[in-house]
């Protein structure tokens, strides 16, 4: 296919799960072969297209082929979106379809005894469809409005048991945090909307990646010395940090996993948490761009288009800067320069994502310790190499921190779908405490997890965790603002050593601690997907190993793990070439700072796994119900980790009663304060009304009734003058004669 | 030219007559005949729409008559963009609310005569441009309302209606009384003309005010804002904004469902199309003037009605206080889009963005609420009035299209992307954040508080263990099914296809645009 075709074709790859999650909406639940073959086969084709796209990303060099379009016009203005084949979008599709159709593959296994399988498969298609929505959008707002979608998804996925409360509550907490996150998101899209006026990444020299835009961001300071660019990158990154489940908006992730296990391999592991970390490196030129100490904007729109040459070609190349010229705005180079030139400066908001990225990663890291759930020991390792990508992306740029985002994505899907056999083979159980022994019982999840195990902690050579996590040390070292994020992340990957060791010991070593045979729905302490396989409960003969549907898939993925490797060695990057449209060349030679932070990993490796041996491992006979080793030896700060730093308990005494308290208070301003004042209002009118009444009764009315009173009063006194006796009025006639006769003499 | 507006008016009108006057005990026959008014009214108006020309931002349709000489009340109809989706809505909500009306209503005959008369009142303050002629079918249409809020509404339904009808009253009082103000100093109530003498570059309206009536010795300011005031508070408590809504929940919650579906969906636009229609182009300058103190009552509006919301236990009040909280998106944009800018074309993408997006969400509003107040009516029909929040549980199990359906209802309030919710508030908060980026920033904290109350919702009612006295709880019937779909559907195409709406209203949006560039 010509790479204009495929181009052309770019947007089936996620309108082919869309299309088959409506479909599989409207079927009747009975058609469960229809709806599964459905849904694989849409994302399985998307699979192929994303191999042709792949290979014409590889031709075109790393130069972006977009497609926009119109999506609306307000006054004048039209509003496009559009979708984008670079390097970046060729690797996501390839990873998410490919890890996608293993998922689903293995779902028809697991979910072969839920009555709602054909809703399930509905919900993993749309899924898929918005997870590669966000993947080739071209443009902040489509990939936004996908990101949502994932979001919903991850909802609907994460609460199908509903009639459970802890998964309701679990899929609420989940969308709710990440909504958290994603206001900022929001805030920061419409901020780059207004002041670059387009929300395309690329549109031929205009979009908010390119060099004008950049320099526009990077030449427009607001009050203080904090660019324009880096309160956008700080707020796109809080709808990172709560997709990706970054402290402090890591919660949600631990309790998403009370959704089924293929869920929480496909969505809480190995693509959508990735979301986060694959939007900073989307908008990475966004991020990384420092503003110009002292230039105006015209110099930096110079120095930029000198440096846009190589970096429109791929996100995160190194810059040449121009002997001699002063480094008026500098991209951060895709890896440090060893030795020799100047350190190159870091972004404000670079520094930040890395800081977070190294104190999660260590943080997580530490939880995962103490915890029993086999699925939420895993959440929390999720949780800490999302840390480990963000300071990647952060130290080395988009290459490095990519390369950890992809092959994590394998090694932990098979960890996650390996946790789901073992929880099917164990009939529901999740606590490790009660499982072990199964090395024999179930040889193929055993091996595959293994091999999952070993990449997470970072065996050296033959698996790919360990070149992508070696990248990130390195560049950890080298990154000019601080070590500390090195020696934290370094930490990190010991404590990963250690608590993987644990898990391993836990629950394939030693003898089987489970009670076989009793009823295991009461045993599963509230987080067992019980209901997901009735038929489980038919044979509680014991352990058994799961069936091919599903153990072929984890073998796949195995393969995958151990091979992804080799694109990310130091001596043969391809990878990184490709990611930044350069040739790949095979480097003999490798540098010693290579070298050595090789092999300090590879030490840390070791202690890791020497530590974890000697608390659990030594033969030691584990017991379901007695204090974990490590407890026995400190129990204060086991307790600390297995409650999780009191996080949640700290939220739930803080904000979420604040909000609480907040609704009750707007509540009471309603029906006390304002229905007050109307009701104050009313009953002013209604005094009004009572004065009037008794001014009338006892004011007007009774000086009226007076006034007549008098009236008639005077009138009786006259009407008795009135005798009709005519002596009485001669009488009175000579009286008055008399008078005047009186008065005249008088006178 | 055929008058399709007046007859838009008088079809319902007409029909409501007929209905009061037939007495008739046959079943649903006062049901079907209203449904046959609204259908030819609902033609009316696609005709309208199909005719429009959406090139000019005139106003169409027009007709013009004398009517009162004396006073210059002329017979002025007309609709441009603005007007138009005001006039779909209302042949689209009245309708909806016909079908999910309780088939056994008691007095058909009243109730189903009293709706016509509504969306008379409403089709006829939605076309006409001459105060007056407003002014007239504005207060019509709060008679069938208060009527029907009166004699169908839930236990406190006295009350409600009375504070429902005083309280709007009250507002539109002031807002008669400063038009005879605007009156005698101008000489004129066509809406046209204000709105030029509003603009007027000699001072605007607050010079006529000064020169002509000169009250009481009120400074030129002064008067102009006591006017400006009358007319706020008018278009204030419709609407609402934040501090009048008090009215409204118990209004909206004791009012029967299919009346609260018209409340919410229509007649709070009317609210909004007045400040469009009449606030803002006659008095933008009073508007600047009071700028921030209105956008903090926006914010307040958006933020403080979500958060009313999140602690109520009556679905109905819940719902009542959503809307106060969406429709001050509605006033922060309309707000935001008054500021005082350069004359740059940066700043008037901005505006039209703001205004384009409160004309959506105006539209969206009303097919999502009055969608939600619908569902939330079925689930009374089916336990007897219940409509605590902790009434259900588990619903989902028994009822999973009723759920699904109502879902996709709940996440396009929420406003996700996809769904029509999410364009108006989009384009709102991308010309607000940059007019007045504190009041959007401060608003955006409403879109969090919203998804809380709303997957609360939907977290009692349908997640959970099945509660007992649910088990038969009916899913709903394939009539019910046909009549939610539509409405469905729309959210997803207006979701998906937002420019089939923006087409229509653009020249009328950047008409406004620039009679507020002075």
């Amino acid at each position: 296919m010509s790479t204009s075709t495929i181009l052309n074709l770019l947007w089936l790859i996620p309108v082919l799960p869309l299309g088959a999650a409506g479909l599989i909406a409207l079927m009747p639940r009975r058609c469960r072969t229809a709806a599964a073959a459905l849904a694989i086969g849409a994302l399985a084709a998307g699979f192929l297209l994303s191999c042709a796209a792949l290979s014409a990303a590889i031709e075109a060099h790393g130069e972006p082929l977009v497609h926009n379009f119109t999506w609306l016009e307000f006054g004048s203005t039209a509003l496009q979106l559009g979708w984008v084949l670079n390097p970046l979008t060729a690797v996501m599709l390839v990873m998410v379809t490919f890890v996608g159709s293993l998922i689903f593959i293995y779902s028809v296994g697991y979910m072969a005894g839920d009555a709602n399988f054909t809703r399930f498969f509905c919900f993993l298609s749309l899924f898929a469809a918005a997870m590669l929505g966000v993947v080739i959008a071209n443009s902040l707002l489509l990939l936004f409005g996908c990101w949502e979608l994932v979001g919903l998804a991850s909802y609907l996925l994460i609460g199908f048991w509903y009639h459970k409360p802890s998964a309701a509550a679990a899929a609420k907490k989940a969308f709710i945090t990440t909504r958290i996150g994603d206001v900022g998101f929001f805030l920061g899209m419409l901020w780059l909307y207004s002041e670059t006026g387009t929300l395309l990444f690329h549109d031929h020299g205009a979009g908010c990646l390119e060099a004008s835009s950049l320099a526009r961001l990077a030449g427009t300071t607001l009050g203080g010395a904090m660019g324009i660019s880096t309160g956008i990158s700080l707020l796109l990154f809080c709808g990172a940090a709560g997709k990706s489940g970054q402290v402090p908006l890591h919660v949600w992730l631990p309790d998403a996993m009370e959704g089924p296990t293929p869920v929480s391999a496909l969505i809480h592991a190995a693509t959508m948490v990735a979301a986060g970390v694959f939007m900073i490196a989307r908008v990475y030129p966004v991020v990384a761009v420092v503003p110009p100490p002292s230039a105006t904007a015209a110099e930096v729109r110079q120095v930029l288009h000198a440096a846009m040459e190589s970096v429109d070609k791929g996100m995160g190349a190194p810059v040449a800067t121009p002997e001699g010229h002063a480094p008026a705005a500098v991209m951060k180079p895709a890896e440090p320069a060893p030795g020799g030139h100047a350190a190159p400066e870091t972004s404000t908001a670079l520094q930040v994502i890395g800081w977070v990225g190294a104190i999660t990663a260590l943080f997580a890291a530490l939880i995962a310790v103490a915890q029993t759930d086999i699925k939420r020991i895993l959440a929390y390792s999720t949780v800490s190499q999302l840390g480990y990508m963000f300071l990647g992306l952060a130290t080395g740029g988009v290459a490095v921190g990519m390369f950890h985002l992809i092959t994590h994505a394998f090694f932990k899907a098979l960890l996650f779908l390996g946790a789901g056999s073992v929880i099917h083979g164990c009939h529901e159980e999740q606590d490790i405490r009660r499982m072990g022994g199964l090395r024999n019982l179930m040889p193929v999840t055993f091996w595959t997890y293994a091999i999952g195990m070993m990449a997470l902690s970072g065996v050296p050579f033959l698996f790919s965790g360990f070149w992508s996590k070696d990248e990130i040390l390195h560049s950890a070292l080298l990154w000019h603002p601080s070590k500390w994020p090195f020696l934290l992340a370094g930490l990190a990957a010991l404590t990963t050593a250690f608590y993987m060791t644990r898990q391993m010991i836990y629950v394939f070593l030693g003898t089987h601690r489970g009670e076989a045979g009793v009823s295991h729905a009461a045993a599963s302490q509230g987080h067992g997907e019980a209901h997901a396989h009735a038929h489980a409960h038919g044979h509680a003969s014991g352990v058994h190993e799961s069936p091919p549907v599903m153990t072929l898939p984890l073998v796949a993925l195995a393969a995958g793990t151990v091979l992804l490797g080799v694109i990310g060695t130091p001596a043969w990057p391809w990878f990184h070439a490709f990611l930044s449209g350069h040739p790949a060349v095979f480097v003999p030679s490798i540098d010693v700072v290579v070298l050595l932070v090789m092999l300090l990993s590879i030490g840390i490796v070791a202690a890791g796994f020497g530590l974890g041996w000697r608390f659990y491992g030594r033969g030691r006979e584990l017991a379901a119900e007695g204090p974990d080793p490590l407890e026995s030896v400190r129990p204060d700060t086991f307790a600390v980790l297995r409650g999780r730093f009191f996080i949640d308990e700290l939220y739930e005494m803080s904000f979420i009663r604040w909000h609480r308290e907040c609704g009750r208070f707007s509540d009471w301003l309603d029906r006390q304060l304002w229905a007050g004042m109307v009701r104050s209002i009313t009953l002013a009118v209604l005094g009004l009304a009572w004065v009037g009444r008794l001014l009338d009764e006892f004011g007007v009315n009774s000086g009226f009734d007076r006034g007549c009173e008098s009236v008639r009063g005077s009138s009786r006194g006259l009407s008795r003058l009135q005798t009709g006796q005519i002596q009485h009025y001669l009488r009175a006639l000579a009286a008055g004669i008399a008078l005047l006769a009186f008065y005249l003499i008088w006178k | 030219m055929f008058p399709y507006l007046t007859f838009l008016t008088l079809v319902p009108l007409v029909g409501g007559i007929v209905l009061l006057g037939l007495e008739s005990s046959r079943p649903g026959l006062h049901r079907r005949l209203a449904l046959g008014f609204q259908a030819l009214a609902f033609l009316l108006a696609a005709g309208v729409v199909k005719r429009f020309d959406t090139h000019t931002p005139e106003m169409q349709f027009v007709e013009l008559g004398s009517w009162i000489p004396s006073i210059h009340a002329d017979y002025h109809l007309g609709v441009d963009g603005l007007g138009l989706i005001m006039v779909i809505l209302s042949a689209l909500i009245l309708p909806f609310a016909t079908l999910v009306s309780s088939p056994a209503v008691s007095n058909p005959r009243l109730y189903y005569g009293l709706l016509l008369l509504l969306q008379s009142g409403l089709f006829g303050a939605f076309t006409s441009l001459n105060f007056v002629h407003w002014f007239l079918f504005w207060e019509l249409s709060l008679i069938p309302a208060y009527f029907l809020i009166k004699l169908w509404g839930g236990p406190r339904r006295g009350e409600a209606a009375r504070m429902f009808f005083v309280y709007t009253m009250v507002g539109s009082v002031a807002l008669l009384l400063s038009f005879l103000g605007t009156y005698v100093a101008t000489g004129t109530f066509d809406f046209a003309q204000l709105a030029d003498k509003g603009r007027g570059l000699d001072g605007g309206l607050a010079a006529i005010y000064n020169i002509k009536l000169q009250w009481y010795s009120l400074s030129t300011r002064g008067l102009a804002l006591v006017l400006f005031g009358g007319v706020f508070l008018g278009f204030a408590v419709k609407v609402p904004i934040w501090p009048f809504q008090t009215w409204l929940p118990l209004a909206y919650s004791e009012a029967p469902t299919p009346v609260t579906m018209v409340l919410t969906g229509v007649m709070s636009k009317l609210g909004l199309y007045g400040v469009l229609r009449i606030l803002l182009p006659i008095f933008p300058e009073q508007l600047r003037w009071m700028q921030t103190p209105l956008l903090w009552l926006a914010v307040a509006s958006v933020v403080l009605g979500a958060l009313a919301a999140l602690a109520q236990w009556d679905i109905k009040r819940m719902l009542a206080y959503l809307s106060v909280s969406h429709l001050g998106y509605c006033w922060l944009g309309i707000l935001a889009a008054v500021q005082v800018t350069p004359g740059d074309a940066r700043w008037g993408v901005e505006k039209s963005a703001a205004l384009s997006g409160v004309l959506v969400q105006m539209l969206n509003h009303g097919i999502i609420a009055a969608t939600l107040f619908g569902m939330v009516g079925w689930l009374e029909q089916r336990t007897g009035g219940r409509r605590g929040v902790e009434d259900f549980g588990g619903l989902r199990k028994v009822a999973p299209v009723f759920c699904g359906l109502m879902g996709i209802a709940l996440f396009a309030s929420i406003g996700l992307p996809g769904l029509s919710g999410f364009v108006g508030e989009f384009l709102i908060f991308k010309g607000a954040s940059a007019l007045s980026t504190w009041a959007a920033a401060l608003s955006s904290a409403g879109l969090l508080v919203t998804a809380v109350f709303l997957l609360t919702l939907a977290q009692k009612v349908w997640h959970g263990p099945l509660a007992e006295s649910r088990a038969g709880f009916p899913d709903l019937t394939l009539w019910e099914r046909a009549v939610a779909a539509p409405a469905v559907g729309l959210m997803f195409l207006l979701g998906i296809c937002p420019q089939l709406v923006m087409k229509l209203i653009n020249p009328a949006v950047s008409g406004l645009v620039e009679r507020l560039n002075l």
